[in-house]
Order: C-alpha cells, then sequence, then structure tokens
C-alpha cells in the first residue's frame, strides 16, 4: 500500500496551467524523487502536497485517507530557499518552529539536544543564525525538518549548498531516517543522488507526468540496443551486419568495447558472432545514467 | 489557535526585547517632555541678542522717546541727527539700525524707515509701529481739546481674557480651556498618526522579511497563511499598546508627582468664584495678585492648567484612543501585511505606499484645521470615514462631540476593518508565495479572486 498519494492534480494559475493531471504514489518506506526541469510544476506539486496551496482538482491520501489540515504535524518539509529568522537565535529558532509543528517546547528541547548533539553543532544554540555559514544554517534547518518525527518527509533540493562531507552526512541521515520507517520524496536536479538514494521517481515536464516508476526498470527500459563488453587481452571486433562498434580501448589488459545492436538482432546472434573474438568477462546491457534519460526524455517532448 | 499564539508570543518577544523598542519607550518620553518645556522657553526668551536702535527724526521731535525699550531692544533717541551721519557708521557704534521717523508719519502712514543690515524680527516691527499707532492716536486726540484726556485714556484702557465656563444639562459648569483641547486635540491625533504608522510599517517589514528570507515556505506549512498573518499583525499590536502603557504611566507618574510637589492642592473653585466680579474693571493682573497668596503666578498659572487638564473627559479620551488605535491600526496594518506580501523587497514597496500615505496625510492636515471648527463639515465626515477617522476623531474629542458621531464612526471603523483584514488574508496568501514578478493593484485585485 502506498503511504502517499497524489490522484490527477490540477492547479492553475489565472490562465497558466502549473499542473495537469498529475498523480503519483508514494510507497511506504520509499524514496521517492520528483524530477524535471524548471519550472516544471515541482514546487507547486509539493506545497499542494503540504497544504501551502490548495489543487484546483485531485485528491490527496495519507495512508489511504484524505489528507486533512491537522497532517501537517506528519509531514516535515524542507523548501528549495533555505527560510530562517536572521536575527532570533538557532535554539529559539528552532523550539519556534517544533512548536509550531504541535511538539511542546519541553519535548522539542529534549529532541534538540539529541539532533545537535549527534549532527556536532552544540556551540551553535546561542548564536543568531545571521553568524553561521550557508551550509550551517542548511544543518539547522534539517533539523527542524524532521523534528517532529514526521512520517512523510519532503526534501526540495536537500543537497544544494552543502560541501561534499555535509552533503554526506545529509544523506547518511535521509538512509538513516528511512531505516526509522519514514517515507521520503525529495526533488532533484542532481541525478547522482537519483541513482544513489532513489527507489521510485516520477518526471514532469510542463505540468504533465512524463515518465514514472522505479528507476532500475525505467533504466533497464530504456537501456535499450547498446551493450557494454569487456575482453581479456587486446581484442579488436570485426564490422559486422549485426552491430556497429561505438568505442574500443584498451588499458590494463582489458579491452572494453561498447556496441550498438542494427534492429533485429537478438542478444544471442551478438554473443554467437563476438564470443569467437577472444575470451569474454562480462557482457552487459548497457543502463543509461538517469541524467541521459532526463534529456533524452525531456528533448523528445519539446 | 494554540499555534497562533506561539506566533503572537515570537512576535511580540523579539519586538520587545530589541534595543530600539527599549530606547524608543524611555525617549519618546522623554522627548516629549524637553518640547514642552523647551518650545514654552524658546516662544518667551526669542532671540536673545540685544539690540540698541538709533532713532532720529527730521527734526520735529514729534515721537521723542515715545517706544518704550523691550527686554531684549532699546530705543535711544539721537536729537538732530541725520541718517546720511550714521548710514555707514551705526554698526560701529553699536547700533542694531537706524529707525527714522519723519513728522509726516501723522497723515502718512509709510513715513518710516528702519535701516539694517539684517532682516529685523516681526515682533520689533510689530512693537514700533504700536507703539508709534498708540502715540499718534493719542496726539490726534489731543488735539480736539478734550478735558482731563490722559485719566480717560487711562480708564478706558482694558485687556480683555476670555473664561470658557461649559454647562451642561444638570446646570453644573466647569471652567474649561480651549487652549488644553487643542494641545490634547493635537497629541492625540498626531500620536495616533505616528503609531498606526509606526506599527502598520512593523507589519510590512515583518511581512517582507518573512518572504526574502523564504521564512515564509517553512511556516505556512505548519500553520495557515491567514494565521501567521494575524500572528503578526496581533504580536505588533501589543508591542505598540504595552508601549502605550508604559507611557500613560509615566505620564500619570509624572502628573501626579508634579501636582503634589510642586504645586500642592488648592482650591480650584474659589478661584472661578472670583472671576466673573473682577473680570470687567480690574483684568488678569488683579486675579493673579488675588491667587498667589500661596503661590506665585506662574505656578498658579500650572495649577489652573492643570485643573483645566483635569476637566477633560478623560475615560472617553483614553477609551477612544486605545479603540481607534486598535482599529486603525488593524485597518492600516492588514493593508500593509497585503503590500509587503506582494512584493520581493522593500523599495518595491513605494508605488503602493503613496496611496496609503495620501489619506494619513490628509487626516492629520484636517485634523490640524479641526482644531479651528471642530463641528465643521469636512471635520464630521473625515472623523467618519474609516481611513482617516482615527486621527481626525482624536482631534475632535477634546472638544466634545455627540455620543451617535463616535458611536457611527466607531462602528463603521469595525465594519471595514473586518473587511479589509479579509481581503488582506486573501492577498496575503497569493502574494507570500510569488517570487520575482513586479506586482502591481491589477494584479493585486486577481489574487483576492484566487480559490485558496
Amino acid at each position: 500500500m502506498s503511504l502517499f498519494e497524489a490522484r490527477n492534480i490540477t492547479k492553475q494559475f489565472g490562465s497558466f496551467t502549473a499542473l495537469d493531471q498529475v498523480s503519483i504514489s508514494v510507497p511506504e518506506k520509499c524514496i521517492y524523487g520528483l524530477l524535471g526541469p524548471n519550472g516544471a510544476g515541482k514546487t507547486t506539486l509539493i506545497r499542494i502536497i503540504n497544504q501551502i496551496t490548495g489543487p484546483d482538482s485531485g485528491e490527496l491520501f495519507l495512508n489511504g485517507k484524505k489528507l486533512t489540515p491537522r497532517d501537517v504535524q506528519t509531514i516535515g518539509y524542507l523548501p528549495e530557499e533555505r527560510g530562517l529568522y536572521k536575527k532570533m537565535k538557532v535554539g529559539e529558532q528552532a523550539v519556534y518552529f517544533a512548536q509550531l509543528k504541535g511538539l511542546t517546547k519541553h519535548e522539542a528541547m529534549r529532541r534538540l539536544r539529541y539532533w545537535f548533539k549527534k549532527l556536532d553543532m552544540v556551540d551553535w544554540w546561542g548564536k543568531k543564525v545571521e553568524e553561521l555559514s550557508k551550509g550551517m544554517q542548511q544543518k539547522v534547518q534539517f533539523i527542524t525538518t524532521i523534528l517532529h518525527e514526521p512520517k512523510l518527509l519532503i526534501f526540495d533540493e536537500p543537497f544544494t549548498g552543502f560541501d561534499p562531507v555535509n552533503a554526506n552526512t545529509i544523506k547518511n541521515e535521509i538512509l538513516f531516517l528511512r531505516e526509522r520507517g519514514a517515507t521520503i520524496i525529495f526533488s532533484t536536479h542532481n541525478m547522482g543522488s537519483v541513482e544513489e538514494l532513489c527507489d521510485n521517481i516520477t518526471l514532469i515536464n510542463k505540468a504533465k507526468t512524463i515518465l514514472e516508476g522505479s528507476v532500475n526498470e525505467i533504466r533497464k527500459k530504456w537501456a535499450g540496443s547498446e551493450y557494454d563488453l569487456v575482453f581479456n587481452g587486446n581484442v579488436k571486433l570485426e564490422p559486422s551486419s549485426h552491430y556497429k562498434i561505438l568505442n574500443q580501448q584498451f588499458e590494463n589488459e582489458k579491452s572494453t568495447i561498447k556496441l550498438k545492436t542494427e534492429t533485429n538482432i537478438t542478444t544471442n546472434d551478438i554473443i554467437q558472432s563476438i564470443i569467437k573474438s577472444g575470451s569474454l568477462v562480462s557482457f552487459n546491457p548497457a543502463l543509461p545514467s538517469m541524467n541521459e534519460i532526463f534529456i533524452r526524455v525531456v528533448e523528445s517532448r519539446n | 489557535m494554540n499555534k497562533i499564539s506561539v506566533i503572537i508570543k515570537r512576535e511580540y518577544i523579539t519586538r520587545v526585547r530589541k534595543k530600539s523598542f527599549i530606547i524608543m519607550t524611555i525617549l519618546a518620553p522623554l522627548l516629549f517632555a524637553s518640547l514642552v518645556i523647551v518650545i514654552p522657553i524658546m516662544m518667551t526668551t526669542g532671540d536673545k541678542d540685544f539690540k540698541k536702535i538709533a532713532v532720529i527724526d527730521d527734526g520735529s521731535a514729534l515721537f521723542v522717546n515715545v517706544i518704550p525699550d523691550l527686554k531684549d531692544a532699546d530705543f535711544e533717541y539721537l536729537k538732530g541727527k541725520k541718517v546720511g551721519d550714521l548710514k555707514n557708521s551705526f554698526e560701529k557704534d553699536g547700533y542694531y539700525g537706524i529707525l527714522y521717523i519723519s513728522s509726516q508719519l501723522i497723515t502718512t502712514p509709510n513715513a518710516i524707515q528702519l535701516i539694517s543690515k539684517k532682516q529685523p524680527p516681526i515682533g520689533l516691527l510689530d512693537h514700533i509701529s504700536n507703539s508709534l499707532e498708540k502715540e499718534i492716536e493719542r496726539q490726534k486726540l489731543l488735539s480736539y481739546n478734550i478735558e482731563n484726556l490722559d485719566e480717560i485714556l487711562k480708564d478706558i484702557r482694558t485687556n480683555v481674557s476670555i473664561q470658557t465656563i461649559k454647562i451642561d444639562e444638570t446646570g453644573q459648569t466647569t471652567e474649561t480651556s480651549t487652549g488644553i483641547s487643542m494641545v490634547l486635540a493635537y497629541i492625540g491625533g498626531f500620536l495616533m498618526y505616528i503609531l498606526v504608522f509606526i506599527f502598520g510599517t512593523q507589519v510590512m517589514r515583518g511581512v517582507i522579511e518573512e518572504k526574502t528570507s523564504r521564512v515564509v515556505e517553512v511556516i505556512v506549512s505548519s500553520v495557515r497563511p491567514v494565521q501567521l498573518m494575524m500572528g503578526k499583525i496581533i504580536g505588533i499590536a501589543l508591542v505598540g499598546l504595552t508601549q502605550l502603557m508604559i507611557w500613560v504611566v509615566i505620564f500619570g507618574i509624572s502628573v501626579t508627582v508634579v501636582k503634589t510637589t510642586v504645586l500642592k492642592e488648592k482650591n480650584s473653585t474659589e478661584i472661578t468664584q472670583n472671576i466673573p466680579q473682577d473680570l470687567m474693571t480690574q483684568g488678569q493682573q488683579t486675579i493673579n495678585v488675588e491667587q498667589a497668596q500661596e503661590l506665585t503666578p506662574q505656578l498658579a498659572e500650572i495649577s489652573k492648567i492643570f485643573d483645566n487638564a483635569m476637566n477633560q473627559n478623560w475615560p472617553l479620551i483614553i477609551f477612544a484612543f486605545l479603540f481607534y488605535f486598535i482599529s486603525g491600526y488593524l485597518l492600516y496594518a492588514s493593508v500593509f501585511a497585503a503590500i509587503g506580501s506582494a512584493v520581493d523587497n522593500e523599495t518595491e514597496t513605494q508605488q503602493f505606499m503613496m496611496p496609503i500615505t495620501i489619506p494619513i496625510i490628509l487626516a492629520l492636515m484636517v485634523a490640524m484645521g479641526t482644531m479651528q471648527n471642530p463641528e465643521s463639515s469636512i471635520a464630521f465626515w473625515f472623523s467618519m470615514i474609516p481611513f482617516t477617522s482615527p486621527i481626525v476623531m482624536m482631534a475632535r474629542i477634546p472638544f466634545e462631540v455627540p455620543a451617535w458621531q463616535i458611536a457611527l464612526s466607531m462602528g463603521l471603523m469595525v465594519v471595514t476593518f473586518i473587511g479589509f483584514v479579509w481581503m488582506a488574508a486573501k492577498i496575503y496568501r497569493t502574494g507570500i508565495l510569488m517570487y520575482g514578478k513586479k506586482t502591481s493593484w491589477k494584479e493585486m485585485w486577481k489574487w483576492l479572486r484566487y480559490s485558496a
């Protein structure tokens, strides 16, 4: 069963359509990627999920029940543009946001102490936000997002602005949160992190869903007719009517070759035609990166 | 509801803790007190420069020593001198100027000149012309050869100082002072203007701060935008009320201190009774002497001002002030909040500020005019229109306003601010999440009609 579901969401601003019949279904304990070029409608969808704005039509379900305003307490939201009161002290501010999410002051303090210690931020408590660096501010905001232990977490571009060390810390925390039972939706342009973290994705372009499913399946589906082969020793494939050679190189006593098969040629045909060329170490359909898929899908639609 | 109180608390505490708030709260009464003390001193002392003026004539000796010396100016008659003798050297000789009076002055009003290096003050000119007018009048009267003229003149010279006594339905009389009413009207109207404007713009700044720092997005994922807006407006209103209360307490304490220590208590009814009998024949000065059995004349005067001030309808003034402050603030603050939500930074607010400042400034101008004639129809209408009524009504109340007018004005105010808060909430809800778009009034009108 899916933890969160949005069905046929449509949203218009005047004559501009921001979302057109978009549906997503997020399984429990899944990391769900929301992808799309700038201006595709991701942020609008995220705002609708957070009930910051309402959809013109369509329905939202959390745990199979219709989403209600009270559910904000089970959702944690880290917006793309990080915002904290600059003149306010870090600790006070964290407590304030926690209270707005429904925690008591006492409980907020208890949990904040744990997280500040865990992420090595104890010294920042009495400082004003403006005294912190941007990355530090983001860490504070990350904590305020997850403090009320929401079942559904929504991160809009969570890694921008972090150095590699902190980005890694945050990545680990996201994985840790999933282990503890949270479901995570995150939007990003960083396709590397999608391959690393996401189980499922939805790709939105110009207000419409154009691709969705599990990351592995999508990559397999888009693998198409390209293969990566590795031979021991220096092997040169002869040109053939079965395939085109895209790339050949010899390195570390191994030859790496990329092929593109002609139409109507099966995997067996290829293997038969190359098997005699040398000692084959590996033969794999070439999985396209999410980056390639993203670009190809979006460009084919434009 | 619980969340709104969390927001109110934050808005309130962060502001009250600010140094600027503490400084303003302490400094404003001090500034005000110093104004009250310094301005009268400046007005009475005036120009400190002592002026010596040479008076010369064309040899007729008609106006010898007729101009009395002033505190800051002496008039010295130089017999037989001519303008030409002094023209180039008067400054070196220590004179401020040369006053040349021709004998033609009796028939030709402009046969008199004051030659000086600097523009002479109005007070000095008035003094000269008044003295000379009196002298010419006396000389003309003399030419009729009336017997005992000097005694007659002394006898008919009078000063008039009107005592205003208000009478109500039960026939009870209270001594009032139009001067006091004017001061109260001025303070009431002006303070209202300052407070509504200061705290209204604070709301706008707060909204812009949240919008530009993008805090707003985090918050509206936890509370409804209307709650955030109202929390901010109410929080800042409480800051305003706190400040007002502190000022009222400071004012109250200083009044009591002054009254009990400097002035002591004096039976004021006695004075009131003296006035009607003495007024016609003896004038102001005699009364002062009588009063001064216990107090010096100035203190007696101040004591009277105090008594007059106490006769104002204080409960009404305070109630009306609080009411108009809260409602006027809510009205303007909601407009300010809507504007703050519509722009990306403070410089962009300017195009929207004009239409807001105009009614406020207009109200202030009408309020100042109101003091001349509190019953005029312009004062009436401006004290009914909700955008101007807080300021104008505060200026009218010290002059007594019919109860139905106050009730109507307050009723209109309530209806309007509810309407405006509602509209502002709708604009705010859309505006705070809009970035990078130049907003116009038309755009805001469109937002008004969006559904949530």
